[in-house]
């Protein structure tokens, strides 16, 4: 009758045995490469380090003019680049400059590694469908599993810190990159593509004079994803000692402090809005030809 | 006769997974539809055998399905046999290596698309260019170049614009200039006017045929319309079910259809503008009066004959030679032959 009511399941014993000799067999693996591993990400700290300081360091005026200019340069908008210099001085006033400059530097170093890796792998899966096949599901997994789960082996092999952070930061931003990369690569007219073939085309020329131009507005999709979602990311990463505005708000959910949490929340809020505006801008500016109006 | 370019051979195609498997039930008689029906495969080109003549245009016509744009694919193998022989200038297609048949495709061929197929990103000159670029010839010579086929198609000043803000009519003078471009001997045209209206199509058609003047290419014309086959058709291949039911020139389909599904094809046709009188001379008999060219049509052959009811007048070719004579009966019964035509009707 048992079997009716209870599912088979492994004893007690053994399953503590089992995550046991897991957990054993992980602690040993990262007590003997951690180190090596660590090393190999050095270069990251490094220049996750470097580029904070540069913009720690570097005069407050010049920051703001680099700001207006590259949101000018971004979305060809005065109004933009205004509301993101204004926003940058209200930050700075009440106070959270540097953790910005840390965010920034978090979300930039987080964006150029998950487009460099993004990008190519998700040319691979256009091209091939074994690849799509393979990778799909571990976007999936990387999409759904929830973030403690994966945070916990990476600080298990690296520690606190922000390399740690920022590869959290990276497994869960990487996704949408590459995925409307694949997508917007399959989505390129085939009656553009049979007329490159029946030019002579070579699987390069096709590559990179049709197929990524022509995927360019889905890719900067992407990339826009990626960049919302890792800010998104900002304040778990905290949780595992990385620097900037999550830190106030982590702090602040701890202790009830309720005014900090709620500058530095809308601190972030106003970066995610910054950045999805200009580069949602820039991405339309691409397919321009599209509407039938100049290029500027 | 001229020199053959294009040389297809029993070629076949069938679509599907086994394709290779149902060649030989085919051959053996295996019918299109009992093909789907029973083996859920579709046959495409059903033993094409067809010589393409060097420097003429080659139409290609049939309805929807009936495998024309599937057979134009196969010339520069943009779509791969299942069984068949095609040869190009003696040389075995199908046989090159993707190398060689990337650079068959950069120089022996181009194509002119029916959706046009511009790239959407480039401007007109650089989507002119393309066949250049990718060809690695230089920058500066592939958009003297360019600029000289686009003015060639009349598009000066249009060079710096996009394919969006050109016209359906103006793209396609893209696309072909695209296709002149690479100076490639022989050009296939996919269905290149039928997205056009009417008035646009006909226009195209005489930068085509004013081109073919001077050029000289081997086109291969693929259409769904007659008029438009009779018009710039050198020589006509009639496909059907992926099967060619008819081939000749085009007097020779109008005057002597093979079979009920071309008479019903040209029914609709103003016989009165396409037959020439070479095609219902009597050339036994010499005429007299004004000698009228071999290449009139009834059209405009009616006032004349009818100024002189009861006579017969010579046709001459172009060095003056008489060949033969027409008179008003003749021309009438020409028209009159196809006894469902509205001009036979009226003529009763």
């Amino acid at each position: 009758m048992d079997f009716w009511t209870e599912i088979p399941s492994l004893g007690r014993s053994d399953l503590r045995d089992l995550k046991k000799g897991i957990d054993a067999s992980f602690k040993s693996f990262s007590r003997k490469y951690g180190a090596d591993i660590e090393a190999f990400f050095d270069p990251l700290y490094f220049f996750l380090v470097k580029l904070e300081k540069i913009l720690i360091a570097a005069p407050w005026p010049i920051i703001l003019i680099i700001v207006a200019g590259l949101a000018y340069l971004g979305s060809r908008s005065w109004k933009l680049a205004f509301g993101s210099v204004l926003s940058f001085v209200i930050i700075g006033y009440f106070g959270m400059w540097k953790d910005m400059m840390a965010t920034i530097s978090l979300i930039s170093v987080a964006t150029i590694i998950c487009i460099a890796i993004g990008i190519p792998i998700g040319i691979l899966m256009s091209r091939y469908d074994r690849v799509q096949a393979a990778i799909t599901p571990v976007l999936d997994l990387m999409q759904t599993i929830p973030i403690f789960v994966y945070l916990l082996p990476v600080v298990m092999l690296l520690g606190i810190g922000r390399v740690p952070g920022l590869i959290a930061v990276i497994v869960y931003a990487l996704p949408p990159i590459i995925r409307l990369t694949n997508l917007g690569i399959r989505l390129v007219d085939k009656d553009v593509l049979e007329a490159a073939d029946a030019f002579g085309s070579d699987y390069r020329q096709k590559l990179f004079s049709v197929q990524i131009p022509l995927a360019l507005p889905n890719i900067f999709a992407g990339v826009n994803q990626t960049i919302m979602m890792a800010l998104a990311m900002v304040v778990i990463a905290s949780m595992i000692g990385v620097k900037g505005l999550g830190m106030p708000v982590l702090q602040s959910i701890q202790n009830q402090y309720l005014t900090l949490g709620l500058m530095n929340g809308l601190a972030i809020v106003a970066l995610a809005i910054i950045f999805d505006r200009v580069s949602q801008r820039y991405g339309k500016r691409l397919q321009a030809h599209r509407y039938g109006k100049e290029h500027e | 006769m001229s020199k053959t370019k294009i040389e297809i051979k029993n070629l076949y195609k069938i679509f599907g997974p086994k394709d290779k498997s149902y060649v030989k039930a085919v051959k053996d008689g295996l019918t299109k539809q009992k093909l789907l029906d029973d083996h859920n495969h579709v046959l495409g080109l059903d033993d094409i055998n067809l010589s393409i003549p060097e420097k003429k245009i080659q139409v290609i016509m049939g309805l929807s399905g009936s495998g024309k744009s599937t057979l134009i694919r196969h010339v520069n193998r943009l779509i791969e046999p299942t069984s068949g022989e095609l040869f190009v200038d003696g040389e075995n297609v199908l046989s090159m290596s993707q190398n060689q048949l990337r650079e068959f495709r950069r120089k022996s061929t181009s194509m002119v698309f029916q959706k046009f197929a511009l790239l959407p990103h480039k401007t007109v000159s650089q989507n002119v260019a393309y066949g250049l670029t990718i060809q690695g010839v230089k920058e500066s010579i592939a958009k003297e170049r360019s600029h000289r086929w686009i003015d060639r198609v009349g598009l000066s000043g249009f060079e710096e614009r996009y394919p969006a803000q050109l016209s359906g009519g103006m793209q396609q003078r893209v696309g072909l200039a695209r296709a002149l471009a690479t100076d490639a001997p022989i050009l296939l045209m996919d269905e290149a006017f039928s997205a056009l209206d009417p008035l646009i199509r006909t226009d195209m058609q005489n930068i085509l045929l004013e081109l073919q003047e001077e050029l000289h290419k081997t086109i291969l014309f693929i259409t769904h319309d007659l008029d438009e086959a009779l018009r710039i058709g050198d020589n006509i291949a009639i496909l059907r079910d992926g099967r060619v039911v008819q081939e000749g020139d085009p007097q020779e389909i109008i005057m002597k259809p093979a079979d009920a599904y071309i008479r019903d094809f040209i029914k609709d046709i103003n016989r009165s503008k396409v037959i020439e009188l070479r095609s219902i001379m009597n050339k036994k008999v010499k005429g007299s009066g004004k000698g009228l060219k071999l290449d009139m049509t009834i059209d405009e052959a009616l006032p004349i004959l009818n100024t002189s009811k009861n006579n017969s007048f010579s046709v001459v070719d172009n060095n003056n030679k008489v060949l033969g004579s027409v008179n008003l009966d003749s021309a009438i019964n020409a028209l009159a032959k196809d006894s469902t035509n509205d001009v036979a009707e009226r003529y009763k």
